[in-house]
C-alpha cells in the first residue's frame, strides 16, 4: 500500500500547479476566496481558459476531446484547481449532460452538443425537480406531447440551480401516462429561448439568486432533441445521477475552504489571543481536520476501485453523505468564528463589481452568507437521507 | 499511488483468519483470562503463522516491521478478539530492538514473554511522567516505584520498566529503560483479569537491585524509544479497533436482517437503517484513519504523531459509538456475556483506555499542530 502520489503522478501535479499559476485570473481567485459572487462573465472567461488548455472536460473520452486522465489525475486537478480557488467548471452541461449523451445520445447530438459546450456556446441547466417532485423524481408532471416534428411542453421545473443565464435545459419530462412511475419519462433536450419559457427568480436565505423556478407554456422542442429512446428517460436520469454524486466528496473544496477558516481563526481574537490558539477553538477544527483526512483516503480508495474498473455505486452515496457534512461543518465553525460580526449583512460587498475588485481584507461579509447557502449540499443531489436508503438496500441489503 | 495491501500481507492476514475462525474459541479466550494469561499452544501457532516475525524487520530477525504489517496483523486478532501478549510482543520487543538490547532475540522469536511497564498510578497517558526512580550504585542500579495495568505481567518472565534518572516529573528526558525479572526480590505483582479479556497487574518495586547490564536504553534515549513504540501500538490497536469494528458490523447486520419483532425483520425500520448507515461510514473513515496512520510511520515526527493522534482519536470516538449502538441495536441478546458481539463491543470500548484515550489524542494532534 502506498498512499504517497507517483513521480508522473507528482509531475502532473507540478504542470497543474504551473498552469493555474500562470493562467487563474487574480481576481477571479480572489472573488472565488473570500466567496463574492461570480458574475457569468467571470465563469465564462475562466471556463474558456480551460477550454484552450484542454482542460475544460478532462474526464470525457479522448474522441470527444477529454484529456484522457487517469482517476487519479482527475483526483489530483480537482483538488489543485479548489486549493487554488479556481472556480469549477459550471457541471450541468459538462459533467451530467455529457456522459448521458456519450453514452446514450445519437452521433449528431454528440457532434453538435459536445463541440458547443467545449466552445462555450451554450449555458446548460438542469430541468429534473419539480413542485411534487424533489426526492421522489419519478413523482414529474411536466408533460411533453408529440406533435408532429415537434414536441409541445407544459408543466413547472424548480431550484434550476443558475437557470438566469441558460440558454439551454435537459429535463425530464412525461411522454406517457402508465402505471409504473418510473416508465413513461423521456429525455429532452429544450432551448429556453423559445416562446413560452418563463424563467423566475427564487431567492434563498443567503439573499443571493443562485435557482430559479422554469414554467413552460406550449412550448415546441423538435423531437431530434430527444436523447436516446421515447420513454427511457429514467434509465439516463439514474446513470447521470451516480456521476453527479462521485465529485461530491468535495475534498478540494473543503481543504480549501479548511486553510481559509484557519486563517479567520488567526485573524479572530478571544480573550486576548488568536481564536486558533483557544483550546476549546482549537480541538473543534483539530475534528474536523481530521474527519477530512481521513475523507481524503476514503475518497481516494473509492477512486482506486474504480482504477480498478468497479462502477461507482453505493460509495458514491458514501463519500455525498459525509464530504458535505464536512464542507457544512466547517462553514459552520467559520460562522462561530466570526462572533458577533457574524450578523452583519453587507450584500454589496459580495455582488460581482464591475472593477472585478475582490475584498482581500474584509473576509467577515460572505461567512454567513456561505454558511446559509451551503445547507443546500445535504439536500440536492438526492438528499443525505436518500443517499442512506441507497447504502441501505445495495450495500447492507437491509 | 497503491491502495491495496501486497499479496504477502493480505496472505498473512487471510491465514490468521482462517486458523482463528477455525481454532480460537470462546473457551481459548476463556483460558487465557485466568491466570496466567497466557494459551501456550495458541502462542507457539501464532509464532508459527508469522504473527509475531511480521512485527519486526529483517534486521531484527523477522520479515516485515512496517506499518501496515502490524495493521494487518492485529485487524485480524481484533476480528477474532485475541487476548493473546501480541501486543507486549510489539512493544517491548521493538524497544528492546531499538536499543540493541540482546535480550529481543527471544522476544522475536516468540521465546519469552516482556510486559511493557511504562505507565504508573498517576501518569494517565501522559508519556513523560514517569515517578519511578533508577539509582545508579557501585554494582548497577536501584529501582523503586509502581507501575500501575500493565498488560501481561503474568504471563511474562520479564518486564520493560522505564524509571526516572533524572530531572523532575514530567520533564522531557532523563527516563531511561531496564530489564526487570519479575522474580527479583522488591518486585510485588497484583494480578487481575481484565473486564474485556486477558491479564494486567500493578507492580511494585520496592528497592529493585539490578545489574549494570539491566539498563537497556539510557537517559538521553528512553522517552524517544518511548514514544516510537508507543505509536507502534498506538497503531496496533487501532487496526485492533478497525477488526472489532468490521466484525460487530457483521453481526448487527446479519441481526438486523433476521431478528423478526412485528412480523417484520427489525432491519426494514428506516430509523435502524439509517443508524447502520452511519456506522458504516464511519468504519469506512477509520480504516482509512488507521491506513493514514501506517503510512506515516516512517514520516518526520511531527508527521506520523499526527497522524497517529489522528488515529487513535477516530478509532475511539468511532468506536465507542459502532460499539454501543450494536448493543442497542441487538436489543436484550446484545447484553449478554455468552454474545460474541457483546464481547467485541466491550473490547471495543476498552481499546479507548489504552495508549490514550479520544481526548488525549485530540490534543495532542492540537499541540502538534502548533509545533509547525
Amino acid at each position: 500500500m502506498e498512499l504517497a502520489f507517483t513521480q508522473e503522478e507528482e509531475a502532473f501535479r507540478a504542470e497543474v500547479r504551473t498552469f493555474l499559476a500562470n493562467e487563474l485570473p487574480a481576481d477571479i481567485a480572489g472573488k472565488a476566496r473570500a466567496g463574492q459572487r461570480l458574475g457569468k462573465a467571470d465563469i465564462e472567461r475562466w471556463q474558456a481558459i480551460l477550454s484552450r488548455r484542454g482542460w475544460l472536460a478532462p474526464h470525457w473520452p479522448v474522441a470527444h476531446g477529454g484529456a484522457g486522465w487517469s482517476v487519479v489525475q482527475r483526483f489530483i486537478f480537482e483538488v489543485e484547481m479548489a486549493q487554488a480557488h479556481a472556480p469549477s467548471a459550471i457541471p450541468f452541461g459538462l459533467n451530467m449532460l455529457a456522459p448521458v449523451l456519450i453514452k446514450y445520445g445519437s452521433d449528431a447530438q454528440q457532434q453538435h452538443w459536445l463541440g458547443r459546450m467545449l466552445r462555450g456556446e451554450d449555458w446548460w441547466c438542469q430541468g429534473y425537480s419539480e413542485p411534487g417532485a424533489g426526492s421522489d423524481l419519478a413523482n414529474i408532471r411536466t408533460t411533453a406531447v408529440r406533435d408532429g416534428e415537434h414536441y409541445v411542453i407544459n408543466g413547472q421545473k424548480t431550484w434550476t440551480t443558475l437557470g438566469q443565464h441558460a440558454n439551454m435545459m435537459f429535463c425530464l419530462v412525461r411522454t406517457e401516462r402508465s402505471a409504473k412511475r418510473q416508465q413513461g419519462i423521456s429525455f429532452l433536450l429544450v432551448d429556453l429561448t423559445s416562446p413560452g419559457v418563463e424563467v423566475r427568480p427564487i431567492i434563498t436565505l443567503d439573499g443571493d439568486h443562485e435557482v430559479n423556478e422554469v414554467f413552460f407554456t406550449d412550448v415546441r422542442a423538435p423531437i431530434g432533441n430527444l436523447v436516446g429512446e421515447e420513454n427511457q428517460g429514467w434509465t439516463y436520469a439514474k446513470y447521470l445521477l451516480t456521476y453527479e454524486r462521485t465529485s461530491m466528496a468535495g475534498i478540494g473544496s473543503s481543504t480549501a475552504a479548511l486553510s481559509w477558516l484557519k486563517e479567520i481563526a488567526q485573524r479572530e481574537f478571544k480573550q486576548g489571543r488568536p481564536l486558533a490558539q483557544d483550546p476549546l477553538f482549537a480541538a473543534r477544527m483539530a475534528r474536523v481536520e481530521i474527519e477530512l483526512s481521513n475523507l481524503r483516503t476514503t475518497a481516494l480508495r473509492v477512486v482506486a476501485s474504480a482504477a480498478r474498473g468497479e462502477v461507482p455505486g453505493p460509495e458514491s452515496s458514501m463519500l455525498k453523505i459525509r464530504g458535505t457534512e464536512v464542507r457544512q461543518d466547517i462553514s459552520a465553525l467559520a460562522r462561530r468564528a466570526l462572533g458577533p460580526y457574524a450578523r452583519p449583512f453587507l450584500s454589496d460587498l459580495l455582488e460581482d463589481s464591475p472593477e472585478g475588485q475582490a475584498m482581500p481584507e474584509l473576509y467577515a461579509p460572505a461567512v454567513t452568507p456561505t454558511y446559509l447557502n451551503l445547507r443546500k449540499l445535504t439536500i440536492f443531489g438526492g438528499s443525505n437521507e436518500i443517499q442512506r436508503n441507497i447504502i441501505s438496500k445495495t450495500t447492507l441489503r437491509l | 499511488m497503491n491502495l491495496q495491501h501486497t499479496d504477502t500481507r493480505q496472505m498473512l492476514g487471510e491465514s490468521l483468519r482462517r486458523f482463528f475462525s477455525e481454532r480460537y474459541g470462546a473457551d481459548i479466550r476463556r483460558r487465557s483470562t485466568a491466570a496466567p494469561g497466557h494459551d501456550r499452544a495458541t502462542w507457539a501457532q501464532l509464532v508459527e503463522l508469522g504473527a509475531i516475525g511480521a512485527l519486526f524487520d529483517a534486521n531484527d530477525g523477522g520479515f516485515g516491521g512496517g506499518g501496515f504489517d502490524i495493521m494487518v496483523v492485529f485487524e485480524a486478532l481484533g476480528g477474532a478478539l485475541v487476548v493473546e501478549p501480541v501486543l507486549s510482543g510489539l512493544l517491548s520487543g521493538r524497544a528492546l530492538a531499538l536499543a540493541r538490547h540482546a535480550a529481543y532475540h527471544g522476544v522475536v522469536a516468540g521465546d519469552t514473554v516482556v510486559a511493557f511497564a511504562h505507565q504508573e498510578p498517576r501518569s494517565r497517558y501522559e508519556l513523560s511522567h514517569v515517578e519511578t526512580r533508577a539509582t545508579a550504585h557501585a554494582q548497577g542500579w536501584s529501582l523503586g516505584g509502581s507501575k500501575s495495568v500493565v498488560l501481561d505481567a503474568q504471563a511474562a518472565s520479564h518486564a520493560l520498566v522505564s524509571a526516572r534518572v533524572r530531572g523532575e516529573v514530567g520533564s522531557a528526558s532523563g527516563v531511561a529503560l531496564f530489564l526487570v525479572p519479575l522474580d527479583a526480590p522488591g518486585v510485588v505483582m497484583r494480578s487481575y483479569p481484565l473486564i474485556d479479556g486477558g491479564r494486567a497487574a500493578e507492580l511494585d518495586l520496592h528497592d529493585v537491585l539490578l545489574p549494570a547490564s539491566a539498563l537497556v536504553a539510557s537517559a538521553d534515549e528512553g522517552l524517544d524509544i518511548i514514544e516510537r513504540v508507543t505509536g507502534l501500538g498506538t497503531l496496533a490497536l487501532c487496526a485492533e479497533g478497525l477488526g472489532l469494528m468490521e466484525s460487530l458490523k457483521t453481526a448487527t447486520v446479519d441481526y438486523l436482517g433476521t431478528r423478526v419483532q412485528f412480523g417484520v425483520p427489525i432491519g426494514s425500520n428506516q430509523a435502524l437503517q439509517h443508524r447502520m448507515v452511519d456506522l458504516l461510514i464511519d468504519i469506512e473513515q477509520a480504516r482509512s484513519a488507521v491506513i493514514n496512520a501506517a503510512a506515516a510511520l516512517d514520516q518526520d515526527r511531527r508527521t506520523r504523531e499526527q497522524a497517529l493522534a489522528a488515529a487513535k482519536y477516530t478509532i475511539g470516538t468511532s468506536g465507542i459509538r459502532v460499539a454501543e449502538e450494536a448493543i442497542q441495536m441487538h436489543g436484550g441478546i446484545g447484553m449478554t456475556q455468552e454474545l460474541h458481539a457483546a464481547q467485541a463491543a466491550k473490547r471495543l470500548m476498552m481499546i479507548d483506555h489504552q495508549l490514550g484515550d479520544a481526548d488525549h489524542h485530540l490534543e495532542r494532534y492540537v499541540a502538534l499542530g502548533h509545533e509547525r
